[in-house]
């Protein structure tokens, strides 16, 4: 039990200083989704259902590469924020940091491995 | 973990059903949130019957008139009654607002009142908003100056009084605050659509000198941030007011100081 003020306890640790990039962050990749969805989905779905020297020769071209490349960053790092936003919100303490570390490293394993396929896809 | 049953001794209980006034025929049932800290029992939900041709128009009318007729022990926190002083905001008939301007022929069927939802309850219908007020505090509500005082008063234009129409107003009942998910899961640290709005409308202000200090202050990733828009505020407010509005220009300004 602790006898803390009343504004003791509203006022906490303080500001932490921070808060404004990450909400900054988040609406330049929401803009740049808006273009980077559609896109993706274009050219994915162009790749979908052919065979691998079909799949190989449509990756060996640069705008579908380069666009199936920005995408996967873009998206993927936009997603692990918000499920970072999501964590913050509904799981607090050590499980909650637990839970952002484990989601940013499977995030950027992701894109990771998908850049690495991309670019054995495309070269 | 949020908590998203209530726990044991929460759970909600049926009650006592009141007898229905005799010779009445224009009744009206109320189904309404009753627990007493000093019996340990879990709370209830107690159903009176009342006789509106002798009620007046609104729920806090009808609070009143079973408290004063039926059942001395209804608790509930009451003063204006006429949507200035914020004290007799309840959930009513599943919308956070004031039972002095909520008119009773708004509801459909049963009225069904229950506090100000996830704030620990003093008793019946009053919440205890000690957390809340202490949150208010710490924005600073008042006007904060560093240049010597002016021999006569601080002036403000006209275009510059209006900026603070729709902030002035918030009477500071809670119903936004306890309305919003964000504020049920991290109330704790995050200030809240009052606050907020509270917070902007010093911000706005003019004569207030201390802008930078008070955005120092908010610039914080659960005071500020854990606002994700879900617009409950501006939906429940019982004055018409728009803190999420306030919220996203606070947020407005917090990147143009940074960007």
């Amino acid at each position: 039990m602790q006898f803390l003020t009343d504004r003791k306890r509203a006022q906490g640790l303080g500001a932490g200083g921070t808060g404004t990039q990450h909400h900054w962050q988040m609406l330049v990749s929401s803009i740049l989704m808006i273009a980077a969805v559609p896109l993706f989905i274009f050219t994915f779905g162009y790749g979908l259902g052919g065979s691998f020297e079909e799949v190989q020769a449509y990756f060996s071209r640069p705008l579908p590469a380069i666009i199936m490349g920005l995408s996967l960053i873009v998206i993927t790092r936009h997603v692990m924020q918000e499920t970072h936003e999501a964590i913050e919100d509904y799981v607090h303490g050590a499980a909650g940091k637990l839970l952002i570390v484990a989601v940013s490293a499977f995030a950027y394993t992701l894109i990771a491995a998908g850049l690495f396929a991309l670019v054995k896809l495309a070269l | 973990m949020v908590q998203f049953s209530l726990p044991k001794n929460s759970k909600i209980t049926t009650g006592k059903t009141w007898p229905k006034p005799e010779g009445a025929s224009n009744v009206r049932k109320f189904k309404i949130y009753r627990w007493n800290p000093d019996d340990g029992k879990n709370p209830q939900v107690d159903t009176y019957f009342l006789d509106m041709d002798s009620c007046g128009p609104m729920v806090l009318d009808a609070l009143i008139k079973i408290k004063n007729e039926i059942d001395p022990t209804l608790t509930f926190r009451r003063s204006c009654r006429e949507g200035i002083c914020g004290s007799c905001a309840m959930n009513i008939d599943g919308i956070n607002t004031l039972a002095c301007i909520y008119g009773m022929d708004e509801i459909k069927g049963d009225v069904a009142i229950y506090p100000l939802p996830h704030m620990p309850v003093v008793k019946d219908l009053i919440p205890d908003l000690t957390h809340f007020y202490a949150q208010h505090a710490s924005i600073m509500p008042w006007l904060e100056t560093k240049t010597n005082r002016p021999a006569k008063e601080w002036k403000q234009s006209i275009e510059d009084r209006k900026k603070l129409d729709g902030l002035y107003e918030c009477v500071m009942c809670a119903s936004c605050s306890t309305s919003c998910p964000s504020y049920w899961w991290n109330g704790d640290r995050y200030l809240g659509p009052a606050a907020l709005l509270h917070a902007y409308r010093w911000i706005i202000d003019s004569r207030d000198e201390a802008t930078g200090e008070r955005l120092d202050n908010l610039e914080d990733p659960f005071k500020l941030y854990r606002c994700h828009t879900i617009m409950n505020c501006a939906k429940t407010c019982p004055k018409g007011l728009n803190p999420a509005k306030a919220i996203a220009h606070i947020k407005q300004m917090m990147v143009e100081r940074a960007v």
